[in-house]
């Protein structure tokens, strides 16, 4: 099997290749068949490698020395064990529906654009499984920055729009402040380990001081904080919807913002060494999930909803890996996958219908125009808010369950999170599909049901979030949560936590009970008399973002701008240049005024040569031999 | 005769020298003026010759310590009669061309 | 005796093509010339016999004709000897008054340069490394931009203040040795009071800091690129500066060790400054030389700061980085220069939209300029990654505050790509046409070094090991 593993990522390189190098000449349809076939060609390799880990354990392919220097070896290695093989599963399967959905949803596209939006997509995946598959920290960090970079190349991918450069810019500059954290953390442990192999790095972890770890786990965090778009680093994600929908589904909802939970559920054994850095994941991961998900309540734009409600998933995701409960991070990344891909697709299939219109406000009653949309985009939305037996249900349960064994409060905060989560879904849903249509009538005219292209990967994922979550059914469901006993090789430091099982009933009860309570009311208020027009007072404070794109400008944009324009207009031009330029001018200005000595006049000549022996005496007297000796002739 | 009333004689013609030289502006007049300055050191030479000889006599009488310093003399006397010939053809050539000794014309050096 | 050829052949050329009447021949006989230097390098890079000559040169003076390549300097006269062929195809289409008198000067710089990287005895370095600048000053003076004449005067004094400093250096060094000698072995074996070691080791950091150019000394840089022909600025960027690091690393460091130590901390620090400073002025240039040119003053600033911090790790980095900056230099100095014949203007507020017009022009830009900010599978990553760590070893602030460089350098990359290809096309980029035929065919090249070197650097590192094994076996 292990002859397979190369294939994985490969595929997608070669994809990459021929959509890239061969734009110009080939046929839209057969660059769809290259970017999704490839992409189906990795999926199949995965399951089979998935099912090889399954029964065989955990497998370690080196390629090659990447770096070999005397005291540090980075060698060119995959590993495939539990962890890795479950993402590669997620990456391609979920990849792979997004490539199938982008064949019709990108059709406009002139195909020099369209051959270049599929090799961006494959190598956003080629990237991203080098992310999961490395074996070692550099591996995974050329994978990190990778995404990074098909992620800027995607969100500008429209490039005649300025505001949409910009966005993508900003999305690569964020990723780059943790990309710093990152590669800084990696330095520590190889400075105090002398390698990065995830192997040799867990084996030692004891050997490492306590401070060390805290530090090295916080600065990973802080690489994780950019690319999953935690507080403060998270601002980058919504303007990222600015690319094409499906790479907002693929990117930034299933894959690519989950490397953060990758990274650390990967790191879990130097994690769960630094009680410290655990409370700080696990408090600013509820912060996240709470400060976004009031973001979320006054978006108007169908795919800013969608980004801040994912900003805050993420955000459970980081409080399930805080409070120990890696499995239940991970298991969400998975259900949040598919939800999340799936109602950014149904958003991607509603824009498609309405003409490239994203205000909800100008929708409305779409139901029965797009009925398969509909209907899987509500699916989507009972999964996120948690109802069972939806996929979001059990993988949420599990991270609250765990928050209330660490910490009742974190179980309360999570839970309001939860709440407000279904309510501004089913918000988001009756404005889109409850109501009568809103839009012009023109719109209205050429409402259709997307091509089948699109609606089968919906059905698929939509499926997937019916029934993704009876992998990780647990035990006082009368489940055996095989997710756990299938993980538990890798999270080995997972915390188990023990409640009674009444506890755990009442606690599913209430989150359960909420989440509804929250959907009947969105659903009512906002089926007969949707919000049309600007909030007011609070509420504008939230449409705004809380004002933090605008105060982030002001104290670290806005400053840094002022410093490089007085350091090159400033201190360039008048300090250093100057002091330059000030000692020629200084050379010319003296040889200026000693050419005036030379006035031609023998006298002055003989005045100044007398001048000069004088000088030269006198300091001869000073010798207090000479002195002497001229005293005692007088 | 101390030696201090030869010293200061000197100095005093030597110093009336360098003032003729940088005040006068008739280049005859400071032709003079650097004859006087020669023959100031001229003085002192001959005054140190001679206390030289004193001095040394009377351990030996057979001495002629100081002699180089009267030697020294002659050539100044020499040099400044060949220098005296140069300069006063330097200075006619100058007054043919000027019609004037006055060393301030002598600026040309400047440009 | 190659190593005597990787001098001769571009010095005897150069000479030559002083007398060739015609332009185009001229172009012929250099790019001629370079490329049978380029196949000496190969063959004395493949095949590790004779690569030292020794012979008397000034008797009286105990000086040397004495050359030896070591890995450092296989790969330095590697890129010297990539460059000027790279350079001269893909500015083939210029076309240049006195053109036999540019090219001879061009390869005359060539022989400096390959003496530099070659030369071990120090009088005979300091003659190359004089021979390398002198052309310099006659290309930038005569075949410049409108200002060139102002910018190759302060361009001279600068370096020229270096090398009398540095010659002080040397002749004071000449008599501390035992019956006189240049020979670099002689100079390893000096033992100095550290005293003598504090002031020599200025004499010579000054030279080579201002040849890098370390903040705070490298105000000509930014002029003399933008005023130089650009053929001129690629060897000036792409392997000149490397001269000023490869002398700190040859020379300067096992010559004085103790001073070496003594001033780290404050040579470290002034780079990073360096490095951010550096940084924040490429945000606010509106030129593309000029931004390239503070680009490549923050990276040198790292491989200085990377030499000084003293580790293993840190100073592989430096040594792969050298060969990695040059060719991505150069990479970028082709297409600003593609712009600028075409266009007519390197100011980014009159670009714009490029990418419509030229995608491939743009493609290949993109892939510079990411590995100008070192993402991984690009060169420069490994470089960069290995040089930080190193650092990041000796201490991990000054580590962290020169990471800052690497967002900056995202930030004045990303704005350069987007203000020349993205958004909608001006008047002046209206009736842009793609790149095509020679600048392509070199550019592909160099994109596919900068892949293939990002992916499996260890043939690199390997070339490089014994320099950094035997500058670790004289401490």
């Amino acid at each position: 099997m292990n002859q397979l593993v190369y294939l994985v990522p490969l595929f997608p390189l070669i994809g990459f290749l021929i959509n890239g190098l061969g734009r110009k000449s080939l046929s839209k349809s057969l660059i769809g068949v290259i970017g999704s076939g490839t992409i189906l060609a990795s999926f199949i390799v995965s399951l089979v490698l998935f099912f090889n880990v399954k029964n065989n354990g955990a497998v370690v392919v080196d390629y090659f020395n990447f770096i070999n220097i005397d005291s540090l070896k980075i060698s060119f290695a995959f590993q495939i064990d539990a962890l890795s093989s479950l993402f590669l599963l997620i990456i391609t399967g979920v990849g792979f529906l997004i490539h199938v959905y982008s064949t019709a949803y990108m059709q406009d596209e002139e195909p020099q654009h369209y051959g270049r939006y599929f090799a961006y997509l494959n190598l956003f995946v080629f990237s991203m499984l080098l992310l999961v598959m490395g074996a070692n920290y550099v591996i995974m960090f050329i994978g990190w920055e990778g995404v990074g970079l098909c992620s800027y190349l995607l969100i500008g991918f429209w490039f005649k729009n300025d505001n949409y450069n910009y966005a993508a810019k900003k999305a690569f500059v964020m990723n780059r402040i943790g990309d710093l954290g990152f590669l800084l953390a990696v330095f520590w442990l190889i400075a105090k380990l002398g390698t990065a192999n995830y192997a040799d790095v867990f084996a030692h972890a004891s050997s490492l001081t306590p401070f060390d770890v805290t530090a090295i786990t916080l600065l990973l965090f802080v690489g994780a904080m950019g690319k999953s778009a935690q507080i403060p680093l998270y601002t980058w994600l919504p303007d990222a919807m600015a690319g094409p929908t499906p790479v907002s589904a693929l990117i930034h909802a299933a894959t690519m913002v989950t490397a953060g939970i990758y990274m650390i559920a990967r790191s879990n054994v130097l994690y769960s060494m630094s009680a410290v850095t655990m409370n700080v994941v696990a408090i600013i991961g509820l912060v996240t999930a709470l400060f976004s998900a009031t973001i979320a309540l006054k978006q108007n734009d169908i795919k800013k909803v969608l980004a801040y409600s994912t900003v805050s998933q993420l955000g459970y995701m980081f409080l399930g890996l805080g409070v120990g409960a890696y499995t239940g991070a991970v298991f969400h990344v998975m259900t949040h996958a598919f939800f999340k891909a799936l109602l950014f697709l149904g958003a991607g299939s509603v824009i498609h219908a309405m003409h490239h219109e994203q205000d909800i406000r100008k929708m409305g009653g779409l139901k029965k125009h797009l009925p398969i949309t509909h209907l899987t985009f509500l699916i989507g939305c009972i999964a996120i808010s948690g109802i069972p037996p939806f996929s979001g249900f059990f993988s949420k349960d599990e991270i609250l369950a765990a928050a209330f064994a660490k910490n009742p409060v974190y179980w309360g905060l999570g839970v309001a999170g939860a709440a407000m989560t279904a309510f501004y879904m089913f918000r988001l849903y009756a404005t889109t599909f409850l109501g009568t249509f809103r839009g012009t009538h023109d719109q209205e005219h050429h409402l259709h049901e997307s091509p089948s292209a699109m609606t089968i990967p919906l059905m698929v994922l939509a499926l997937l979030s019916v029934v993704g979550g009876f992998v990780g059914v647990p035990e006082i469901l009368g489940g055996h949560h095989e997710l756990h006993g299938f993980l538990s090789s890798v999270l080995t430091t997972e915390v188990a936590h023990e409640s009674s099982k009444n506890t755990e009933y009442v606690l599913m009860g209430i989150s359960v009970a909420i989440a509804a309570i929250a959907i009947i009311f969105a659903i009512n208020k906002f089926s007969k008399k949707p919000e049309l027009q600007d909030a007011q007072g609070f509420g504008k404070v939230l449409e705004n973002k809380w004002y933090v794109d605008e105060l982030y400008d002001t104290f670290f944009v806005k400053t840094t701008l002022a410093k490089a324009k007085f350091l090159k207009d400033i201190i360039e031009k008048n300090v250093i240049d100057g002091a330059v330029n000030g000692v020629g001018k200084l050379v010319n200005y003296s040889s200026r005024q000693l050419r005036l000595i030379q006035s031609g006049q023998v006298g002055n000549y003989i005045l100044f040569m007398v001048l000069a022996i004088v000088v030269v005496i006198l300091l001869w007297v000073n010798d207090n031999h000479l002195y002497q000796y001229i005293s005692k002739l007088f | 005769m101390p030696i201090q009333y030869y010293i200061l004689l000197a100095l005093t013609l030597f110093s009336i020298g360098i003032v003729g030289v940088l005040t006068r502006r008739n280049a005859i007049i400071v032709f003079m003026c650097i004859e006087l300055m020669l023959n100031a050191v001229n003085l002192l030479l001959v005054a140190f010759s001679k206390m030289q000889y004193n001095l040394a006599f009377t351990n030996n009488k057979a001495t002629v310590a100081g002699s180089e310093a009267q030697l020294f003399v002659f050539f100044i006397m020499v040099v400044a009669a060949a220098e005296v010939s140069v300069g006063l053809a330097i200075i006619v050539m100058m007054y043919r061309n000027v019609h004037s000794v006055d060393v301030n014309f002598l600026n040309r050096l400047k440009n | 005796m190659v190593a005597v050829l990787l001098i001769l052949i571009p010095l005897l050329s150069g000479l030559a093509s002083f007398f060739i009447k015609e332009d185009r021949t001229v172009k012929g006989w250099s790019l001629f010339s370079s490329v049978i230097t380029l196949l000496a390098v190969l063959y004395a890079i493949f095949n590790p016999q004779q690569l030292s000559y020794d012979a008397a040169w000034l008797p009286t003076l105990g000086a040397r004709f004495s050359v030896s390549l070591d890995g450092m300097g296989k790969m330095l006269c590697l890129l010297t000897a990539i460059s000027l062929p790279v350079i001269f195809v893909s500015t083939f289409k210029n076309t240049y008054q006195k053109a036999s008198a540019f090219y001879a000067l061009m390869l005359l710089t060539q022989a400096g340069l390959m003496g530099v990287f070659l030369a071990t005895d120090i009088l005979l370095f300091y003659f190359f490394w004089e021979l390398a600048l002198i052309p310099v000053y006659f290309l930038c003076s005569i075949w410049g931009g409108e200002k060139r004449i102002a910018v190759t005067f302060k361009f001279f004094i600068y370096t020229f203040v270096g090398s009398l400093l540095m010659l002080a250096g040397i002749i004071y060094l000449y008599f501390q040795t035992t019956g006189g000698s240049f020979a670099l072995k002689s100079l390893y074996a000096l033992h100095l009071s550290v005293k003598e070691q504090n002031i020599l080791f200025w004499l010579f950091f000054i030279a080579f800091a201002i040849k890098m150019p370390v903040f705070p000394f490298h105000t000509w840089q930014p002029d003399t690129y933008e005023q130089s022909p650009t053929a001129v600025t690629m060897i000036l960027s792409g392997v000149m500066v490397k001269m000023g690091i490869f002398a700190v690393i040859r020379w300067l460091i096992p010559i004085f060790p103790l001073a070496a130590d003594h001033f780290r901390d404050i040579v470290i620090i002034i780079s990073i400054i360096g490095m951010i400073y550096a940084s924040l002025i490429a945000i606010k240039q509106d030129d593309i030389k000029r931004l390239i040119a503070y680009s490549s003053i923050a990276h040198i600033g790292l491989m200085n700061a990377a030499i000084f911090a003293h580790h293993q790790i840190g100073l592989e980095g430096v040594m792969i980085q050298m060969f990695n900056h040059g060719v991505n230099v150069i990479g970028l100095w082709i297409v600003a220069d593609v712009i600028e014949q075409q266009l007519g203007t390197r100011k980014f507020s009159q670009l714009g939209g490029l990418a419509q017009k030229a995608p491939i022009l743009a493609i290949l830009l993109v892939v510079m300029s990411l590995a100008n900010i070192a993402l991984p599978l690009t060169n420069s990553f490994v470089g960069e990654f290995l040089m930080f760590n190193g650092l990041f070893q000796y201490n991990a602030w000054m580590a962290a505050v020169a990471g800052v460089s690497i967002i900056l350098a995202a930030v004045y990359t990303l704005n350069m790509i987007q203000k020349i290809f993205y958004g909608n096309t001006t008047e002046i980029t209206n009736h842009a046409k793609d790149i095509n035929g020679n600048v392509q065919l070199i550019l592909v090249v160099l994109v596919v070094v900068v892949i293939v070197l990002g992916v499996y650097p260890q043939p690199m590192i390997n070339l490089t090991k014994d320099s950094v094994q035997i500058f670790f076996a004289n401490r």
